[in-house]
């Protein structure tokens, strides 16, 4: 499988604490084995706690890009927030543009304090699926709960990532990854997860 | 995780974040000593070194500020060791009192070297303000390089530090968020075999600078031959036809910004591209070459026109004066800010008259019908269970009885949040590490020209061994009317819970003294009280009853530990947390909600009662104490 344009953009977004940069670096870790030149690009640190975060991953054959993706050239998002995936289409969203989007909400505090209100899922869903060729809503914090672990959440839609066969990075190339960089006791756990992420797609 | 594989010489490609490559590169170079002070996007440097001292027999330490760990590190190089420094760029300007001597004295002549790393944060994503330090080299008198890529960053520092041995001062490896928080492929090179550096300072030495006039002409000297090997730096590169009209140099995040913008317009072989990465001293006759056949040159750079002057700076009286040099100053690019590819590619289209078609009119039109009224923001807040929303909780309510007349100084750690939306916004004042008590000495002051309210500094525990310190004692010695809160939450924790001297661990994980914020205090001979923040009512009383003492400096220390580091240690919820739906009276009340603010909280749209969301709820249950209706209810959770 190869990549449907050169540089291929992905963008991994959430809000701070999810665990959108350990699927953005898992990702990278795999494509780089697999050859790919990739930059990524992120920002973290406190200040984002309960804000938007997102990493964007720049994909290439040829040579690497800088780490920030012009404003309209996303190929790919993956969203672990469905407001959040609305966001990054408002800066970088495009006619191609594929998204894939946890359905699992976050009241931004503004919400809770009254001052703002939280567009309804139609709306949302509505104005994600205008925005993109394709858009995909994955149960994804359901089943991360339903597993026992919200926390696994991000490997949930990582799966679905897979399923959709929308990158050439394979299950098994994953779970390799997943051997060597997460506790042995919860590779069970994720495994699942992942599983239970293709098989939303599949 | 990706640090471990550099550990190892096996791979020679991996997958590292910038800070990671700037490790490895040390590493390769055989640093030996290594001293920070946390601050975003600088942390993993020290983060990471520590992770492999023990195998590398290294010493790594967390200092109490910037301006220490400069010393520490000089100190080591004095004594004839590698040794490195790492800070934001808000450290940089609390070492630079140190620094701007130590670049007159140099590092001795024991054969040491240092390379001091400075984290910048252009768009200010982590910081007060995004403060540009390509400036302080200049003022330093000291040279400073920038990669620009995360490969070129393992390189680069391991030539810094061969550069600082060979002209025996130190050396400042300029980085910015882009590149610390960028991760990308980086070719690695051997490790030296980790042997135990030997120390030898010269006890005869007279490194100091009370030779001043002296000192500074040496320092200019030196910079003099090294501004001779930044012209032919293999750092700085030509790229594109060499006879072009039109010049691009660029530094920094601008290089891939500009390569990028210039493929997009097909514009690569039509327009010469000039890396610069040795910043200071100004490679001046290199950009005199490479300006000869340009008739403009563009600048892409980020934050201030530092580049850009020192461009037309070195063009003035050329034959080359007359190309006109474009960028910030001339309103190509936006003054401050990151680059971005946007920028260059708009700065090159103003330039060159070309368009880029980007999303069509048609898409922009629907994104802006279909995101209009619904896309709304997400401020940041603190994370469920964290200790301060309690003890801002409690500061509220002792400021409301105080009919709200109290100045509220704050400083720099999570806390600072609360002059965001989404915070209480009590603190009228917020400025540097340390200031909340510099700042709240002087008000406590003004009783002597007719103004005596309440004066309350705010800090944290790592900010109060950083620079409240100094200021403490300084107000308990000028008898200054106020009260320091200290919340104490047993972490570094905005920039990801590292080590300090209260903590009773280093930074390598060994034990170490416990420096305690009450005996210190209670050592400087003034009033301590102590208070659970969680215990929101007897943390009001607590305020309200240092208020009413009114004279001299008193002290409260707010206790609980973060959150997010209880719960990696412990693992459990203690209490489980629920609201009983027939006691919540909904929107008509709405106070935890609404006021209180825990993420973990959820309105119910329709009949706006409170509820927990599960997978958010730490299970702290303060909020219980919250409610006045005391729906919110808590059960103990079996250990």
């Amino acid at each position: 499988m190869s990549l449907a344009t050169d540089p291929y953009n992905l963008i991994v977004c959430g809000v701070g604490g999810q665990g959108n940069i350990l699927i953005a670096r898992l990702i990278g870790r795999i494509l780089a084995n697999n050859g790919y030149y990739l930059a990524i690009g992120e920002t973290f640190g406190a200040a984002q706690r309960g804000g938007s975060v997102f990493s964007s991953l720049r994909i290439s054959k040829t040579r690497t890009y800088g780490p920030l993706i012009p404003n309209g050239a996303a190929n790919l998002i993956v969203s672990l927030e469905p407001l959040e995936t609305l966001r990054m289409l408002s800066n970088f969203g495009n006619e191609k543009v594929v998204t894939i989007s946890n359905t699992q909400t976050t009241m931004p505090v503004g919400v809770l304090a009254g001052r703002n209100e939280y567009p309804t899922e139609e709306k949302l869903r509505g104005a994600i699926e205008e925005l993109s060729q394709r858009a995909l809503f994955v149960p994804a914090t359901d089943i991360a709960v339903e597993l026992g672990a919200p926390i696994v959440s991000n490997i949930v839609l990582l799966g679905a990532l897979l399923g959709a066969k929308l990158l050439p990075i394979s299950e098994e190339e994953v779970k390799e990854d997943m051997r060597s960089t997460f506790p042995a006791g919860k590779l069970e756990l994720n495994y699942q997860a992942l599983q239970r992420g293709i098989d939303t797609v599949a | 995780m990706s640090d471990q594989k550099s550990k190892t010489a096996e791979t020679e490609k991996v997958f590292l974040l910038g800070n990671e490559a700037l490790v490895r590169g040390a590493l390769e170079a055989g640093v030996n000593y290594a001293s920070a002070y946390p601050g975003t996007p600088s942390s993993e440097i020290i983060e990471r070194l520590s992770r492999v001292a023990k195998e590398r027999h290294l010493h790594v330490e967390w200092s109490s500020n910037e301006k220490v760990a400069c010393e520490g590190a000089a100190a080591a190089a004095v004594a004839g060791l590698n040794s490195l420094s790492a800070m934001k760029n808000a450290g940089l300007a609390v070492a630079l009192d140190f620094l701007t001597h130590a670049s007159l004295t140099g590092l001795g002549d024991q054969g040491g070297s240092l390379v001091v790393v400075v984290c910048d944060d252009p768009d200010a994503h982590s910081s007060g303000d995004e403060t540009d330090s390509r400036w302080q080299a200049r003022f330093a008198y000291a040279p400073m390089l920038e990669p620009t890529s995360v490969n070129e960053a393992r390189e680069m520092i391991r030539y810094c530090f061969d550069l600082s041995r060979e002209y025996g001062c130190y050396v400042f490896l300029r980085s910015y968020t882009r590149l610390s928080h960028g991760s990308s492929i980086v070719e690695l090179g051997p490790l030296p075999e980790a042997t135990v550096g030997q120390a030898h300072p010269d006890c005869n030495a007279a490194v100091n600078p009370y030779l001043g006039k002296v000192h500074h002409q040496l320092a200019l000297d030196r910079l003099d031959k090294i501004k001779e090997v930044f012209e032919a730096s293999k750092f700085n590169q030509h790229f594109g036809p060499e006879d072009a009209e039109l010049l691009v140099i660029a530094s920094g995040n601008g290089l891939s910004c500009g390569q990028e913008a210039l493929d997009m317009l097909g514009l690569q072989n039509e327009v010469g591209v000039l890396k610069l990465a040795t910043l200071w001293p100004f490679p001046v006759e290199l950009v005199r070459k490479h300006a000869k056949t340009a008739k403009k040159i563009l600048i892409l750079e980020e934050v201030d026109p530092v580049v850009e002057v020192l461009v037309k700076d070195a063009l003035n009286g050329t034959e080359a004066a007359q190309v006109q040099v474009l960028g910030k100053e001339s309103g190509h690019v936006p003054m401050g800010g990151e680059i971005t590819p946007d920028r260059a590619l708009d700065a090159l289209c103003k330039i060159t008259g070309k368009i880029y078609q980007g999303p069509s009119e048609a898409y922009q039109a629907k994104l802006k019908e279909v995101t209009e009224d619904i896309l709304i923001s997400r401020g940041l807040t603190w994370c469920p269970g964290c200790p301060h929303r309690g003890s801002f909780w409690a500061l509220d309510k002792a400021i409301k009885a105080e009919g709200g007349e109290v100045f509220v100084t704050g400083d720099i750690g999570c806390y600072t949040l609360d002059v965001f939306p989404e915070g209480k916004c009590q603190m009228n004042m917020l400025h540097a590490m340390g200031s909340s008590i510099g700042l709240s000495a002087g008000l406590g002051q003004m009783h002597k020209f007719g103004w005596d309210k309440p004066v309350i500094s705010i800090c944290g525990d790592s900010t109060f061994y950083h620079a409240v310190l100094p200021g403490l004692v300084s107000a308990i010695y000028n008898q200054s009317n106020l009260i320091h809160v200290v919340l104490d939450n047993d972490a570094t924790a905005m920039t990801g819970f590292q080590a300090h001297a209260g903590v009773g661990y280093n930074a390598v994980g060994d034990d170490a003294p416990r420096i305690d914020v009450v005996k210190l205090c209670e050592a400087l001979g003034v009033p301590v009280t102590v208070a659970d923040p969680f215990d929101l009512r007897g943390t009001t009383k607590a305020l309200r009853e240092l208020i009413a003492q009114k004279e001299g400096v008193r002290i409260l220390v707010l206790r609980r530990t973060c959150e997010l580091v209880r719960m990696k240690a412990e693992k459990t919820k203690p209490h489980k947390v629920v609201v009983n739906q027939d006691k919540c009276k909904g929107e008509e009340c709405g106070t935890c909600y609404s006021k209180f603010r825990c993420p973990a909280l959820l309105k119910d749209p329709e009949t706006g009662k409170a509820s927990i969301r599960e997978d958010a709820c730490p299970g702290c249950g303060v909020c219980a104490s919250v409610c006045p209706f005391k729906a919110i209810e808590i059960q103990e959770v079996a250990k």
